[in-house]
């Protein structure tokens, strides 16, 4: 099992619904995200392109957070979704400073936080919330392994990118190009 | 050409543009860690070359600095914590991909163990101390009765401890300019020039002084050496390392490295051990005091630096 998500740049207008869905859902602190939209203009004028990225951790196959973790609380759950243990967690700031995506932030309440996949919805079978509240529907959640998921079926056809390969993290957002 | 113009970012309020996570206690402990590696490590090489009666400051006197560094550095650690109270986290695992693993364990064994070898030299230090208590006589008998193993160990552990505050940098390949392993070599070399430095400025003996200045040359040689194969591996490298080395190279930290780290940390103070050799009169403070700082901004220029330095926006 690889729990992943295909993100369709051509379809996202960028309404941070997935943001809002997500700070709903997951409690998320003033202030802080676990996911955010970024916007990039591409081209030469008058040839432009704009392209709305709605951006989380990426739940690398080879997570470096999980690597410098000195207390083994950012851990790799089933499916390959990254967790941070929040009573394992000491604060010390060694996989924000390793992650390529900067997708963790230090919680108010002192240990680290990010983006779970919504693993508490996810174990029940429901999709992410940002998935499932997205207007537009170009967030697409699932199991890479079966042919027949929906993430699957979403970049069969597709050409996709991922955010920073040479960093070599194996990132497991797909966007859609 | 399809080339992006420009990106949004993220603009979250309390993360971006950069999340300066690390503040003034990571480089003031990597200085401190790096200082008490330093003073450690010769107090152990000097005993087991058996120089013991002539280098008085570096194994004796030297060496109480080094249990105070580490503990203030482990307090500068421990403050910088956000989760503090679940530190003991820390030693319920050992994780071998971690540095900051290794780190914790190392400080675990080399802070006690610098505690016990001035413990060792109290009675030749302060004639007149006492440990009141028998068993504490007798465990003192035992630790002089080994110190040459003792001081085997303690060499090891305070390499380890030198070159793991540059790895702990290093391990990060999200911070392009950390992503060097050339850091830890550099560091280590560092971290044994101020503790050079140190027993100098400690030290009343001439010849002992000689002594440490000419090593401390050495090692300042080596340390210019990393420095200028630290940049071209940056310019030989990706784009996101060059771009790493021009905050170096005309960028914000252009004059805190070149003036401060290079000249008035490493330059200026060489200099002066070469002038002092060749009997020209020296403040005797001047050129540890001067080795020190540079130490000290060298951390601090690579930590604040570093966290600056990012693949993405």
């Amino acid at each position: 099992m690889r729990y992943a998500m295909a993100i369709d740049t051509n379809k996202c207008v960028g309404c941070s619904d997935c943001v809002v869905a997500c700070q709903t859902e997951n409690n998320v602190p003033h202030g802080y995200c676990r996911d955010w939209i970024v916007e990039s203009v591409s081209g030469t004028y008058p040839n432009l392109d704009l392209e709305f990225r709605s951006e989380r951790c990426n739940h690398c196959d080879n997570a470096p957070c999980v690597r410098c973790c000195p207390t083994g609380a950012s851990h790799i759950e089933q499916g390959g979704i990254v967790v941070v243990n929040h009573d394992e967690c000491i604060g010390c700031g060694a996989c924000i400073q390793s992650c390529p995506y900067d997708a963790r932030y230090p919680h108010p309440d002192g240990f680290v936080d990010k983006c779970t996949f919504c693993i508490h919805r996810v174990e029940k079978g429901q999709n992410p919330a940002c998935v499932d509240v997205c207007p537009t529907s170009c967030l697409h959640f699932g199991d890479l392994d079966d042919p027949k998921s929906d993430v699957s079926m979403a970049i069969k056809d597709r050409s996709w990118k991922v955010l920073a390969p040479e960093a070599g993290t194996k990132p497991q957002l797909y966007f859609l190009t | 050409m399809k080339e992006e113009l420009f990106v949004s970012g993220r603009n979250i309020p309390n993360i971006d543009p950069y999340l300066n996570i690390w503040h003034w206690q990571i480089p003031l402990y990597l200085f401190l860690g790096g200082l008490a590696a330093g003073i450690l490590f010769f107090a152990g090489y000097f005993v087991v070359r058996g120089k013991e009666k002539e280098m008085p400051a570096t194994v004796k006197w030297a060496t109480i600095i080094a249990p105070i560094a580490l503990i203030i550095g482990l307090g500068a650690l421990f403050w910088d914590l956000t989760h503090k109270l679940y530190f003991w986290q820390l030693y319920t695992t050992i994780r071998f991909t971690s540095p900051m693993s290794w780190g914790a364990w190392t400080l675990m064994a080399i802070t006690p163990l610098s505690i016990l070898w001035v413990a060792s030299y109290m009675k030749e230090m302060f004639p007149r101390w006492d440990w009141k208590f028998d068993i504490l006589n007798q465990f003192e008998a035992w630790i002089i009765k080994n110190r040459l193993p003792f001081a085997w160990i303690m060499m090891i552990l305070s390499i380890i401890l030198g070159v793991y505050t540059g790895i702990l940098l290093s391990a990060f390949n999200a911070r392009p300019l950390w992503n060097t392993s050339i850091l830890g070599p550099l560091f280590l070399v560092s971290g044994f020039s101020t503790g050079l430095a140190t027993i100098m400025w400690v030290s009343k003996d001439e010849h002992e002084r000689k002594v440490l200045a000419r090593i401390d040359l050495i090692f300042i040689a080596i340390e210019l050496f990393l420095i200028t194969h630290l940049f071209m591996g940056f310019l030989a490298g990706t784009a996101v390392a060059t771009e790493a080395a021009q905050l170096f190279l005309g960028g914000d930290f252009t004059v805190s490295f070149w003036v401060y780290v290079v000249i008035l940390g490493l330059i200026l103070p060489a200099t002066l051990e070469i002038l002092e050799m060749f009997r020209f009169h020296i403040p005797k403070w001047l050129p540890p005091f001067l080795i020190l700082f540079g130490g000290l901004m060298l951390r601090f220029v690579m930590v604040e630096a570093g966290q600056i330095t990012r693949f993405l926006y």
